[in-house]
């Protein structure tokens, strides 16, 4: 069975997650073009390699960050928003 | 052991006309480059060849021809979709499948088994409802049935899953199909080989020169290449290619698995699908029954199997046939799945001229081989997106203009 850390729960059967996709920097709406705010909503850094992502703790309702290799499928981090490096 | 198979094992040399041509080397400059020989690269260079008269084509593979999503996919075909450009789009690929085989003259296993969508709930039955009306509108045979028809189509089901979800109605689209997905390749590669189309396998793309926004050349394992037309067809490549040219897709990377069982007496005649309980399922020639689910739920770019998948699946595939119980999985594997937001593809014109793209084929690509190596071709050849692919192309994000697909592509396949 696959094990994620949840930074509340500890480790947790990656069932009981749900991917929350890559961590992106929301542009401000107020002075975003129309083309930087569709880049904002739909494209996405699909390459192989380390990513920032957000993961959601399902029981326990806990979302937080995970820095995971999207290829070997390791996660090297898991941390609240806000808390991580 | 046959004779001839036997004299075949003492001969120095291979004694029988192989498919393909293995060209010794890449030449300095084509006319066209296209990455990827599975069946959407080779469809598009047999189209190129034969309807357009391009024959200076190479088609590059890093691995073996038809070793990617071609060969890994559940080989279903159907058109039943929810949008009007899918619909069209996928109407005319099932119509070129049905004389693939004559048009290659090589067997396909082209056969039409009829398909159902089972619709568990009231809401399915909402959708499947409204898929059938789309599709009739259209011209594609397609319509809600009862359970009762599921029933008498398939009398080894258990129709009310147990109890736990009984079978509310479904939708049946009576050209549903399946065909021998390598052969597809095979055929695809075959007739464009004998056209004159160059391909190069164990042949990995490593760098795309552009020269003021157009194509001009590619940097390959075996050496450079110059040409101005670049098509790109690597499924879950597709990232790593488009970063060579510095386009940003939607495109994210799952995997999609599948299962299939030992041979057996043939008993299942239609293909299966149910959303709810994200199982699809076909009785191969072999008598495998071949079986899928849904995607892996996040982004990994990789091929691994799990045993998650395994159990999963299993357990989906017992809801609606309790008797296979005994019944032993022989092999699962996973294919690398370009997945877009609106779960259509993204095909056409780029921002960088000559540099034309097959992507976003998710797990719903098969059944598009044949059309989409026609309406590639075209688009190639002119320099202007297909009629029935304008519906998918690359700028519909930036409009917020999406063909929204999910209701018909994800898990029924």
């Amino acid at each position: 069975m696959k094990l994620l850390t949840c930074p509340v729960n500890g480790p947790r059967p990656v069932s009981e997650f749900a991917y929350g996709g890559e961590y992106r920097e929301m542009p401000d709406p107020a002075t975003a073009s129309d083309a930087q705010w569709a880049d904002y909503v739909f494209n996405r850094a699909s390459l192989p390699g380390v990513k920032k992502e957000w993961w959601y703790h399902v029981p326990s309702g806990t979302w937080f960050l995970a820095e995971r290799d999207v290829q070997a499928d390791v996660v090297h981090r898991t941390y609240l928003f806000g808390e991580g490096p | 052991m046959p004779v001839r198979l036997f004299r075949i094992g003492l001969s120095s040399a291979y004694p029988e006309p192989r498919m393909f041509r293995q060209p010794e080397q890449l030449r300095g400059a084509y006319d066209v480059v296209i990455i990827g020989a599975g069946g959407h690269g080779l469809a598009s260079a047999y189209y190129l060849a034969r309807d357009h008269g391009i024959t200076d084509v190479a088609v590059l593979e890093k691995g073996y021809i038809g070793g990617g999503n071609t060969g890994r996919n559940t080989t279903i075909i159907r058109s039943n979709y929810l949008t009007p450009e899918g619909v069209a789009f996928y109407d005319e690929s099932v119509r070129l499948w049905q004389d693939l085989s004559q048009d290659f003259d090589l067997n396909l296993f082209y056969s039409t088994r009829g398909h159902f969508t089972l619709a568990h709930t009231d809401a399915a039955v909402r959708t499947m409802r409204w898929r059938a009306e789309v599709n009739k509108h259209l011209g594609v045979e397609s319509e809600l049935v009862g359970p009762e028809a599921v029933k008498k189509a398939c009398p080894q089901i258990d129709i009310t899953c147990g109890g736990h979800a009984p079978v509310m109605g479904a939708l049946f689209h009576k050209p549903g199909a399946i065909a021998r997905h390598d052969a597809v390749a095979w055929g695809y590669g075959r007739g464009a080989d004998q056209r004159g189309v160059e391909i190069h396998q164990q042949t990995e793309v490593l760098g795309i020169d552009l020269n003021h926004g157009r194509v001009a050349g590619v940097r390959t394992s075996r050496g450079s290449i110059a040409t101005s037309k670049v098509l790109c067809a690597v499924a879950g490549s597709t990232p790593r290619l488009l970063d060579m040219v510095g386009i940003r897709t939607p495109i994210t990377i799952h995997p999609l698995q599948a299962m299939v069982t030992e041979p057996m007496k043939p008993w299942l005649d239609p293909i299966i699908v149910s959303g709810s309980l994200h199982v699809y399922v076909s009785q191969s020639a072999r008598g495998e029954l071949v079986m899928g689910a849904s995607l892996d739920p996040y982004e990994l770019h990789s091929t691994r199997s799990t045993l998650d998948f395994a159990e999963g699946l299993a357990n989906h595939m017992l809801d609606l046939f309790p008797f296979l119980s005994a019944a032993k999985a022989n092999r699962q594997w996973a294919g690398m799945a370009d997945m877009t937001p609106d779960f259509a593809p993204i095909m056409g014109k780029t921002p960088v001229e000559g540099f034309y793209l097959d992507a976003g084929w998710g797990t719903w690509g098969f059944k598009a081989t044949p059309v989409c190596g026609k309406t590639m071709s075209h688009t190639v050849a002119s320099d202007e997106d297909h009629p029935l692919i304008r519906g998918f192309n690359l700028e519909r994000f930036a409009n917020y203009e999406l063909t929204g697909e999910k209701g018909a592509a994800a898990v029924g396949h």
